[in-house]
């Protein structure tokens, strides 16, 4: 499918979506719905990198916190629309990305993933220094009186935060078709072959670092507005991580289904378990979700869920 | 900023004991990451088992933490090589490693880290030991017997690890598999047999480690994420699976570490220590004492 004929699509789908929860009339589901909706946006973003060029990402909360902290300092000084802070917290977070993909280039494979995890202390520290944004203590966001074309706000963020997650995998579908997703493949799967080849490696990487980085951003820039309470335990929380590298590794990370599928499974079940008080309502409970999923996952189902409805696929047409 | 000289001495002298103890809570992954190519991230959770086997044990029995942990080094050793074989049959075997074995150890991290929580809860836990508590005094240097004392279990897990290495015939064994494990093969040994042996090593170092953590200060399930980049610093920049450059590198760090937080404040001591990995992984990939 073309790529603009691909956006339409899913832009459609979306609508759809969010006309049918706009029935059921219930606000809650658009809470959760909202946090689902964010790590559709995170696992595809992580997935540019990590799933198409076979790099790993432990620092994705540093992007999503870097994002949010760009809209709480903005925030600060002008008042501005929720998609402007999502621009600018997505040039942020690129422009980060940028950076680390250039402090990172020599480094392969393991080193590259220890690299990321040290990023995101690194920007922890520094934001929970920093007191113009509240430092360790967090800061307060007061959300605007007005709410633009709905009734709710919680209901806007949610409609903001589908358009972003359209437009993310409308860009991962249209990277993985082209040809700098071939070029992320040849990196993925030899990068000396294909650096000898001729394909820009180098150029490619940064290329993914940035895409990556910027839509990480992008999606936590409404984060402070969405929590109305922010400090860096929770902007910079584990689960950020964890989760946009489970999502694609259980979904399938070759396409930009692989992602999609995994988010909204895996985020679904976690706000199943948080609110029907699953082992006592512990909230490391998700955490042990998760990691038990990965590693079934990783170990039974190497392709993720999309490799094992192929792998069906096949069975069934040579029968 | 006053940078009074005792205070300077006095930082610099408990960072080289801060940074004694690290060379034994990074020893575990110099041998997987370094020499065996495991990227075990989730070492630092098996280290903070060690610390609540020997909490249990402390608490139960009245024995000494450090005591406790050489006791159950057997079982140690055993999980690494449960581990080790799971991790072997599901990824080395299909050459899936890189990716998803990382994603393995990562999930490992969490189960272990949410079933100390459900099992033990969030509180702090601590032991006791006569060790606790006094200090020895030279001049106005201080030595709390609580650094001191892991720091030389520390020295002596390293010094024996060596010696393991260098003199017998299954240490160099293992010393050959980081080398070169086709060769390894050609000799008719079993690579597979020796990594395993190796890395059920590693593990069983973690215990020590973990008494040695809690002896150190009381700990809570989620503290180990603060070792993982702090391990594959001093892992990295010692040069990956040498142990004299792992202290060296672990005493460092420690010395850093101390002074920042000393001087600065301790919520900043956390981005030197991964500054420092930033840094080095940037600049310096083959470590201080590479190539």
């Amino acid at each position: 499918m073309r790529s603009g004929t691909f956006f339409f699509a899913a832009l459609a789908v979306a609508g759809l979506a969010f006309e049918s929860l706009r029935l059921l009339e219930n606000e809650y589901l658009f809470f959760a719905g909202y946090v689902v909706l964010q790590y559709v946006v995170l696992a595809t973003a992580w997935n540019i990198l990590g799933g198409y060029t076979g790099y790993v990402n432990f620092g994705t909360a540093a992007f999503f916190a870097l994002g949010a902290y760009t809209s709480v300092a903005l925030g600060k000084l002008v008042a501005l629309p929720i998609p402007a802070l999502m621009l600018a917290g997505g040039v942020i977070s690129g422009v980060v990305g940028l950076g680390m993909g250039y402090l990172t280039l020599r480094l392969r494979g393991v080193f590259f993933a220890i690299a990321t995890l040290a990023l995101a202390v690194v920007v922890q520290t520094l934001i929970t220094n920093w007191d113009f944004v509240g430092g360790s203590r967090g800061a307060y966001t007061v959300r605007p009186a007005v709410v633009p074309l709905l009734g709710s706000y919680v209901q806007y963020l949610f409609l903001v935060m589908l358009a972003l997650a359209v437009i993310a995998i409308a860009i991962a579908h249209a990277v993985e078709g082209s040809r700098l997703g071939y070029g992320f493949a040849t990196i993925r799967d030899d990068e000396a072959a294909a650096e000898a080849s001729g394909v820009p490696t180098l150029r490619l990487k940064l290329v993914a670092t940035t895409l990556s980085g910027a839509l990480m951003g992008m999606a936590g820039a409404p984060l402070p507005y969405y929590v109305t309470y922010l400090d860096p335990a929770s902007g910079f929380n584990l689960a950020y991580a964890v989760n946009s590298i489970a999502m694609p590794l259980i979904g399938g990370m070759t396409s930009w289904v692989g992602p999609l599928i995994g988010a909204l499974l895996l985020g679904s079940v976690q706000q199943v378990a948080t609110v029907s008080n699953w082992f006592g309502g512990h909230p490391e409970v998700n955490l042990l979700i998760v990691g038990v999923l990965l590693i079934l996952f990783v170990i039974a189902a190497p392709n993720g869920i999309v490799g094992l409805i192929g792998a069906e696929a096949r069975r069934s047409g040579r029968r | 900023m006053l940078w009074d000289p005792q205070l300077l001495l006095n930082a610099i002298v408990s960072g080289l004991l801060l940074g004694g103890f690290y060379a034994a809570v990074t020893v575990g992954v110099s041998i997987s990451f370094g020499m065996l190519d495991i990227v075990n991230i989730a070492h630092p959770a098996f280290i903070m088992l060690g610390s609540y086997v020997a909490f249990l044990l402390n608490g139960t029995f009245g024995l000494d933490p450090i005591l406790s942990s050489i006791i159950v080094l057997p079982a140690f050793f055993a999980l690494g090589a449960l581990v080790y074989q799971i991790y072997y049959v599901a990824f080395e075997r299909r050459g899936q490693e890189s990716l998803r074995g990382l994603a393995f150890f990562f999930g490992l991290l969490f189960i272990s880290e949410v079933g100390l929580i459900l099992v033990f809860g969030v509180d702090y836990r601590f032991v006791e030991a006569p060790y606790i508590g006094p200090s020895l005094h030279l001049g106005f240097l201080d030595f709390p017997l609580r650094m001191l004392i892991p720091c030389a279990v520390s020295l002596a897990v390293l010094a024996s690890l060596q010696l393991y290495l260098s003199r017998t015939f299954m240490g160099r064994a293992i010393a050959a598999v980081s080398q070169d494990p086709l060769a390894l093969r050609l000799m008719a040994a079993n690579p597979t047999r020796v990594k395993r042996i190796a890395f059920a090593l590693s593990i069983a170092t973690a215990s020590i480690a973990g008494a040695l953590l809690i002896v150190i200060q009381p700990v809570e399930p989620s503290m180990g994420r603060d070792y993982i980049g702090r391990v594959f610093a001093i892992c990295v920049l010692g040069g990956m699976g040498s142990f004299p450059g792992t202290l060296l590198a672990a005493m460092l760090l420690g010395v850093i570490e101390n002074i920042t937080s000393t001087f600065y404040g301790p919520s900043w001591s956390p981005a030197v220590a991964f500054g420092f990995l930033l840094l080095t992984l940037a600049f310096r990939p083959a470590g201080i004492l590479g190539r």
